[in-house]
């Protein structure tokens, strides 16, 4: 038989590994649920099973001479240089945004060549510009 | 000139830490209970060295001495003064240097302050604590020197980002570096109390007052920190989930983890290994954190400039580091006996650590699930603040429950007999909880718990306070006015998450706009000249139409020249009830401002609770020394 200290023992130690699991389950589901995907315009582009009602993010440049605003909201292109994404926003834009300079929206797609952000990011290095247009443009 | 003396000044530094380590090894053999004192003087001129050698790099911001790159890189002739002072530390030369700084200093007053402690203790401290500086000094030698030289001189300097220049983010570094680099010193000394065989209460001891200055000084640092976001940011929140705000955030609940323990080692002289885990921890925790930053590994929006070659430097110091601890750890630590009741003061400050230990790995999976994903199969994602509202809110509840009842269980082993009156404060909670519901209105059944289980650790901390006024004795002041803070700040952050009124519209000058009870006129709009920047003020009326207050607001859209940058200057109301919040933003020079109108009720309370947590471990602390 088992004494009572070890008997203690064992259902506090099938209680902690039984919480553990628990816990794992429930942060993982919950991480499954908040994730958002990060796409360039290009990717929209040729990506085939994107799905229209999650959210997202599109990261790139603001394309030079894009930005149209008017009492509604704003409208600007982001661009890798290769694809290019139109963006309606109506909201305040962080101060680092402006043309020519990297920009994440984070939203939901209408479709290939349209995207409603509900949130604008900009870094907050005036010279940051997303990897992969580093890489792109060649500086 | 200034470099040239900068650079020498580092290098006797470095050169003073080989000599400290030497001189310590050969003193550990002499059988004597007096520590040499040329080892006091050599760590005294270390400390002078080094602390000249910081404020050098001051004075060359100050006088603008633009043959020092780091000078030349970040800041400008018509900076105002204080921002030239804290650009010192702003770029990341500077900030290693303040980093190594500390190091230093912590060093020199652990041996100061430690006078009666084991003597191969506090030498095998001193010893590890160089082995870090010298790190750290030839990793800012080779790679981060900020006494770098260019020629030819430049007439003019590049100026510090202007959204860096602001006096909570002047002080935000230094303060969260006495928290992170504050570490080091219980990291050395528990390698070093392994070794030394100076284990228990009397090693409890001698860490718990550096404990509860880097908790204290990390805890101010998190909040200068969110309150710069809050007022510079101009998006009216202080806090993202952000992965960089993450790795600030992580080495504190360790800190917060280690802090409650040291008590249950000093005062039953129990879980020694779990003390030593836990100081390993901390210092480990902040140097990735800051490895990640300065990599730029992390995606985040508050990315400075950054350099990979500096992150493989930290990574492989690091891995040393750990893998030492960790030998160190293996070789030396001995089996201990665990006699706990389940109803006793330990094993509540242990569910502490348990509940510290659950936000740590979940705020670790959401900051490193995107590295590794990306790693892995190349996708691109982020973790938003969904994930942490998820999985951390419903764990706090039982938290502040276990927060209120903790500190009146008795050691080692209690019989409950205040069942009453908790039933009491809980129903006195509840209809708290129902006049916030009556007077702001709806929210969801998990906020509607966070906020019963707050007021129920305000009250219970509330009325340890009147004990402790009548009584004087037993009951823990600094304890109280922690708690206190704590529940306060999670009480108002519920309020302010849940009740605020928010809305973005674009308007030209002389339009109004009318909404959920507020209407907002664009008077006007003028053109000003500062020192380094030009601004654009406009002047908005907002009128509460419930109570018809009205209220004149000028927010600013700023254009620095050097860089030239826009930042928007939020206009901030501060009220004891509520921040009236409004930011103008302009885009691509059109007739139309884009207008973002927040009311955030309590938000100055939410750094009171803040200041109000850290103010508890500088209580403790002086209580300490008078002792």
């Amino acid at each position: 038989m088992l004494t009572k200290k070890v008997k203690n023992r064992i259902i506090f130690l099938i209680v902690v590994i039984f919480i553990f699991i628990i816990s794992i389950f429930f942060v993982l589901k919950s991480l499954n649920e908040s994730i958002l995907y990060f796409h360039t315009p290009t990717e929209i582009n040729q990506k085939k099973n994107l799905s229209f009602d999650k959210k997202m993010r599109v990261g790139g440049m603001v394309k030079k001479k894009s930005i149209l605003s008017d009492s509604k909201g704003v409208k600007f292109v982001i661009t890798d240089l290769q694809n290019e994404i139109i963006v309606s926003y109506s909201g305040t834009v962080p101060n680092l945004f402006a043309e020519g300079k990297g920009v994440i929206a984070e939203g939901k797609l209408k479709d290939k060549k349209f995207f409603i952000a509900d949130k604008i990011l900009a870094k907050h290095d005036e010279n940051y510009m997303p990897p992969e247009i580093k890489i792109k443009s060649g500086n | 000139m200034l470099s040239n003396t900068g650079i020498t000044l580092v290098i006797l530094t470095t050169l003073l830490s080989v000599l400290i380590i030497y001189k310590s090894f050969t003193e550990l053999h002499i059988e004597n209970n007096l520590i040499n004192k040329k080892i006091f003087n050599l760590v005294t001129f270390q400390t002078t060295f080094s602390i000249l050698s910081f404020f050098v790099l001051i004075a060359g911001f100050i006088i603008s001495d633009f043959s020092l790159v780091n000078v030349y890189e970040n800041s400008h002739t018509k900076k105002p003064f204080f921002y030239k002072v804290s650009g010192a530390w702003g770029s990341h030369e500077g900030s290693l240097l303040l980093w190594i700084n500390i190091l230093v200093i912590f060093s020199f007053l652990f041996l100061v302050f430690t006078k009666h402690n084991n003597k191969s203790y506090l030498l095998y401290t001193l010893i590890f604590q160089n082995f870090l500086i010298l790190g750290f000094l030839i990793f800012l030698l080779i790679n981060s020197n900020p006494f770098s030289k260019i020629y030819p001189i430049p007439l003019e300097g590049l100026g510090l980002n202007p959204i860096l220049q602001d006096p909570a983010l002047a002080i935000h570094p230094p303060l969260l570096y006495i928290g992170f680099v504050g570490s080091s010193i219980y990291f050395s000394a528990g390698i070093a109390s392994l070794i030394s065989n100076c284990r228990d209460k009397f090693f409890a001891k001698s860490i718990k007052p550096w404990v509860l200055i880097s908790w204290s000084f990390q805890t101010l640092g998190i909040t200068a920190g969110s309150i710069w976001a809050y007022y510079e940011l101009g998006w009216g929140g202080f806090w993202f989930w952000d992965p960089v705000e993450n790795a600030s955030l992580m080495p504190w609940f360790v800190i917060t983890a280690l802090m409650h323990s040291v008590i249950v080692l000093e005062k039953r002289n129990s879980i020694y290994s779990w003390v030593i885990i836990l100081c390993l921890l901390t210092f480990t925790i902040s140097v990735t954190g800051t490895f990640l930053v300065r990599s730029g590994i992390l995606n985040s929006v508050h990315t400075f400039a950054n350099d990979p070659s500096r992150g493989l430097y930290i990574l492989i110091f690091l891995s040393l580091m750990i893998f030492l601890a960790l030998a160190a750890f293996f070789r030396y630590s001995k089996k201990e006996e665990y006699n706990f009741f389940l109803k006793s003061k330990e094993t509540l400050i242990l569910a502490n650590n348990w509940f510290m230990f659950f936000f740590l790995t979940s705020v670790m999976i959401g900051t490193l699930y995107p590295i590794i994903l990306e790693v892995l199969n190349d996708t691109k994602i982020s973790v938003g603040p969904p994930f942490y509202s998820a999985v951390i809110f419903p764990f706090v509840i039982p938290f502040l429950i276990f927060m209120a009842l903790g500190p009146k269980i008795n050691w080692i082993k209690n019989k409950y007999s205040r069942i009453l009156s908790n039933f009491y404060i809980l129903i006195a909670s509840i209809l708290l909880n129902l006049l916030v519901y009556f007077f702001f209105g709806k929210y969801s059944i998990i906020s509607n718990l966070i906020i019963i289980s707050s007021i129920f650790l305000i009250i219970h901390s509330v009325k340890d306070f009147f004990i402790f006024f009548k009584k004087k004795t037993e009951s823990d002041i600094s304890r109280i006015v922690s708690h206190l803070g704590f529940g306060m700040l999670i009480l108002f952050i519920g309020i302010s998450h849940n009740f605020t009124v928010e809305n973005d519209f674009n308007l030209k000058v002389g339009e109004e706009k009318k909404f959920s009870g507020y209407q907002i006129n664009f008077n006007s709009i003028r053109m000003e000249n500062e020192k380094n920047y030009k601004k654009i003020i406009g002047e908005f009326k907002l009128v509460n139409l419930k109570s018809n207050l009205e209220e004149i607001l000028y927010p600013e859209i700023r254009i620095y020249d050097q860089p030239e940058t826009l930042t928007y200057e939020a206009s901030i109301k501060t009220k004891l009830s509520a921040d009236t919040y409004l930011t103008m933003s302009n885009i691509s020079r059109s007739d139309y401002y884009n207008i973002k109108f927040q009311n955030k009720p309590f938000m100055i309370w939410i750094w009171i609770s803040a200041i109000l947590i850290a103010s508890g471990g500088f209580i403790r602390l002086i209580k300490i020394k008078t002792q």
